[in-house]
C-alpha cells in the first residue's frame, strides 16, 4: 500500500526555520530521504517552492476562477510530500515520525487509493470493456 | 489517536529489523541464534513499550535487549568462552545511543539468506524474513502455504546455514559473479510468484510483488554500483505497471495485447524508464554490454511506451530477444523471440524458429509451443494444422480456464477451415 506523507508548515515554524542553518536543514532532510530509499520504501516526494502560487476555484459558473495565491488567507502552508510504499499504516506513521521536522510543523500520513478501491465499480464503462477480454494463453 | 503496540512493534521491525539482525549476525557469526534472540527482543518489546511507552531509539532499545538476550543463550549452553565474555563486558559498558548499523552487515545478511545451499524455497522464506522483516504469519499469508510450514522452512534454512558452517561474508571477488546471480534470482522468483502466480486463487498477488520491488531496491542501495541491480528493479517497475490491466474484472488473466493500457501505472513506467536509464549508464561507464536483467527490462520499456499492438517496436524487441538468447540461451526466450518476429517480420519466419526448436525436442510436455505453432498457422491461414496444434497445446495444459480457451481456438479453426 502507498500513503502519502504531507508536510504543512505554519507561518511561525517556516520564520524559525529561516534561523536554522539552511545547510543543516538538507543535511537532516537528505540524510532521511537516503534512508527511505535504502529500506525500499520511498516511491516519489518532493518539496513545494516557497513562493505564492494559483488557485483554481470551482464554482456554480461555467468558467473557474482564477487568482493568485491563496497566501495570507491560510494558517497551514502545504509545502512537500512524499509517496512511501509500505505493507502497513503503522509502518508509514513510523517513518513520518522520523523525518526531522521542528515544532509547528505536521505531517499528515493519507492512503493511496489502488485497484482495490474501485472493485465496486465493477458495471463502470471502463471497467467492463476489460471483463469481455477473454483469458488466452501464451507468451508475453 | 493511540497506537496499538503490537502494530507499532511490527513496524518498528519492518524498518529495523534488517540491521538489528545483521549487526547480532555480525557479533556472533551464527544467524539463527541472531534471529532467535531478536524475536526474543521483540517480545520484550511488545510488553515493555505498553507500559513505559516507545522508546526514543527504538533500533538500539531493541539491539540492546537482544544482545543481552544473546548472553544468556551462550551461558545457558555453557559456550560463555573468553570470547564471549569480552562481548558481554563491552556490552555491559556501552551505551543504547552507540547502536551504528552498518550497510555492509546487511549486504553480508543478504547474500547469506541467499546462500547456495539453501534450498529455494528456504531462500525465499529467510529472505523475506530476515531481508525484508517480515513476519511468518506475513510471509505465510503472501506465499499462502500455513504458517507453519513457513517456520519449517526458516528453521531448516538456518539448520543448514549452521551445519555448513557458512561464513557471514559477502562472497569472494572470484564468486561474486554467480552469487549476486543468485541474489538477484531470488528476488525476481519472489516477484514472479506474485506476477503470475503459481497456486491459489487470484493469479497475480500484488502486495508479493511489491515486496520484491522493495528488496530489488534494498539492493540498489546495497549495490549502487552494480547494473544488474537496477536493471532488476526496472523491471519489476514495468511488469507491475500493468498490474491493474493484467486481471479482468471476474480475475481471468489479460492478454498483454488485450489489456486497457489506460489502467497501466504512467508513473511506475517512469520510474522504470529512469532506473533503466541508470542501469544502462552505469554498465556503459565500465564498458559492459547490458545483463539479462537489463535487456529483459528494455524489452518491457518496449511495450510500456507503446501506444497499442501496432505501435509497437517489433523490431526493437526482435534485436533485444536475440541479444538475451546470445547471453543467456533457453528455449522460452527463443519461443518469446518468434512471437516478436512474427510481429515484425511475419507468421512464416516465425514458424521457422518454432519448428527448430520443437526439432530439437525443446519444451517438451508443455502447451507452449503447440499454441504458439497454432497461432502461427493459423495467422498463415493452415486451419486444420492449426486446429490439430491447439489441440494438442489443449491436452497438455492444467489448467482448465487454459485448456477451455485452447479448445475454443480449434473449434474456430475448423469452422473456418471448412
Amino acid at each position: 500500500m502507498k500513503h502519502m506523507l504531507i508536510m504543512r508548515t505554519t507561518a511561525e515554524a517556516a520564520a524559525a526555520a529561516q534561523e536554522l542553518d539552511f545547510e543543516e536543514i538538507i543535511n537532516a532532510m537528505g540524510a532521511y530521504n537516503e534512508s527511505l530509499m535504502k529500506a525500499g520504501v520511498m516511491v516519489g516526494g518532493d518539496g513545494l517552492a516557497p513562493e505564492a502560487g494559483y488557485l483554481v476555484e470551482f464554482t456554480a459558473d461555467a468558467e473557474p476562477i482564477v487568482s493568485d495565491g491563496p497566501y495570507g488567507e491560510v494558517h497551514e502552508l502545504f509545502n512537500g510530500f512524499w509517496i512511501l510504499q509500505t505493507s502497513t499504516a503503522e509502518e508509514a506513521i513510523e517513518w513520518a515520525k522520523r523525518c526531522p521536522l521542528g515544532p509547528g510543523n505536521t505531517l499528515e500520513v493519507r492512503r493511496v487509493t489502488d485497484e482495490s478501491d474501485f472493485e465496486a465499480f465493477a458495471d463502470n464503462e471502463y471497467i467492463q470493456k476489460e471483463a469481455g477480454r477473454r483469458a488466452e494463453l501464451g507468451a508475453e | 489517536m493511540s497506537l496499538d503496540v503490537p502494530r507499532a512493534v511490527e513496524a518498528v521491525w519492518r524498518i529495523e529489523g534488517p540491521r538489528i539482525i545483521a549487526t547480532l549476525t555480525k557479533l556472533s557469526g551464527d544467524l539463527g541464534l541472531a534471529e532467535d534472540v531478536a524475536q526474543e527482543a521483540m517480545a520484550e518489546a511488545l510488553v515493555s513499550w505498553a507500559q513505559a511507552g516507545v522508546p526514543a531509539n527504538t533500533g538500539a532499545w531493541l539491539t540492546a535487549v537482544a544482545k543481552r538476550r544473546m548472553i544468556d543463550a551462550w551461558r545457558r549452553r555453557e559456550r560463555l568462552d573468553e570470547r564471549h565474555r569480552a562481548i558481554a563486558r563491552e556490552l555491559s559498558e556501552a551505551t543504547e545511543d552507540e547502536w551504528r548499523p552498518i550497510d555492509d552487515d546487511l549486504l553480508r545478511l543478504v547474500f547469506t539468506a541467499c546462500h547456495p545451499a539453501l534450498s529455494r524455497e528456504s531462500q525465499v522464506a529467510l529472505t523475506l524474513r530476515v531481508v525484508g522483516g517480515l513476519t511468518t504469519t506475513e510471509i505465510a499469508r503472501m506465499l499462502l502455504v500455513p504458517v507453519a510450514t513457513v517456520q519449517a522452512r526458516i528453521t531448516r534454512a538456518k539448520k543448514t546455514l549452521a551445519a555448513a558452517h557458512v561464513p557471514f561474508e559477502a562472497p569472494d571477488p572470484s564468486e561474486w559473479r554467480p552469487r549476486r546471480a543468485g541474489v538477484f534470482g531470488v528476488v525476481y522468483l519472489i516477484f514472479t510468484e506474485g506476477y503470475a502466480a503459481t497456486t491459489g486463487e487470484r493469479w497475480i498477488r500484488p502486495d508479493l510483488a511489491d515486496e520484491a520491488l522493495r528488496l530489488g531496491r534494498v539492493l540498489i542501495g546495497l549495490v549502487p554500483r552494480e547494473a544488474e541491480a537496477h536493471a532488476l528493479v526496472a523491471l519489476m517497475e514495468f511488469q507491475r505497471s500493468r498490474f491493474a490491466a493484467r486481471e479482468s474484472a471476474t480475475g481471468e488473466p489479460v492478454l498483454l495485447a488485450d489489456q486497457d493500457r489506460a489502467r497501466w501505472d504512467r508513473a511506475q513506467i517512469a520510474r522504470g524508464r529512469e532506473v533503466l536509464r541508470a542501469a544502462d549508464a552505469l554498465a556503459a561507464a565500465r564498458g559492459k554490454e547490458r545483463g539479462p536483467y537489463a535487456l529483459q527490462a528494455a524489452i518491457a520499456e518496449c511495450h510500456g511506451i507503446a501506444a497499442d499492438v501496432e505501435d509497437t517496436d517489433w523490431e526493437r524487441i526482435v534485436i533485444l530477444y536475440e541479444a538475451l538468447a546470445r547471453l543467456a540461451p533457453n528455449p522460452v526466450v527463443e519461443l518469446n523471440r518468434a512471437v516478436a518476429v512474427s510481429m515484425a517480420t511475419g507468421p512464416a519466419t516465425a514458424l521457422r524458429i518454432v519448428e527448430s526448436l520443437a526439432a530439437a525436442g525443446e519444451l517438451r510436455g508443455s502447451p507452449l509451443i503447440p499454441s504458439v505453432r497454432g497461432e502461427l498457422l493459423s495467422r498463415l491461414g493452415r486451419r486444420s494444422e492449426a486446429r490439430a496444434e491447439f489441440l494438442a497445446a489443449a491436452a497438455l495444459t492444467p489448467n482448465d480456464a487454459q485448456r477451455a480457451v485452447l479448445e475454443r481456438k480449434a473449434a474456430a479453426a475448423q469452422t473456418e477451415a471448412t
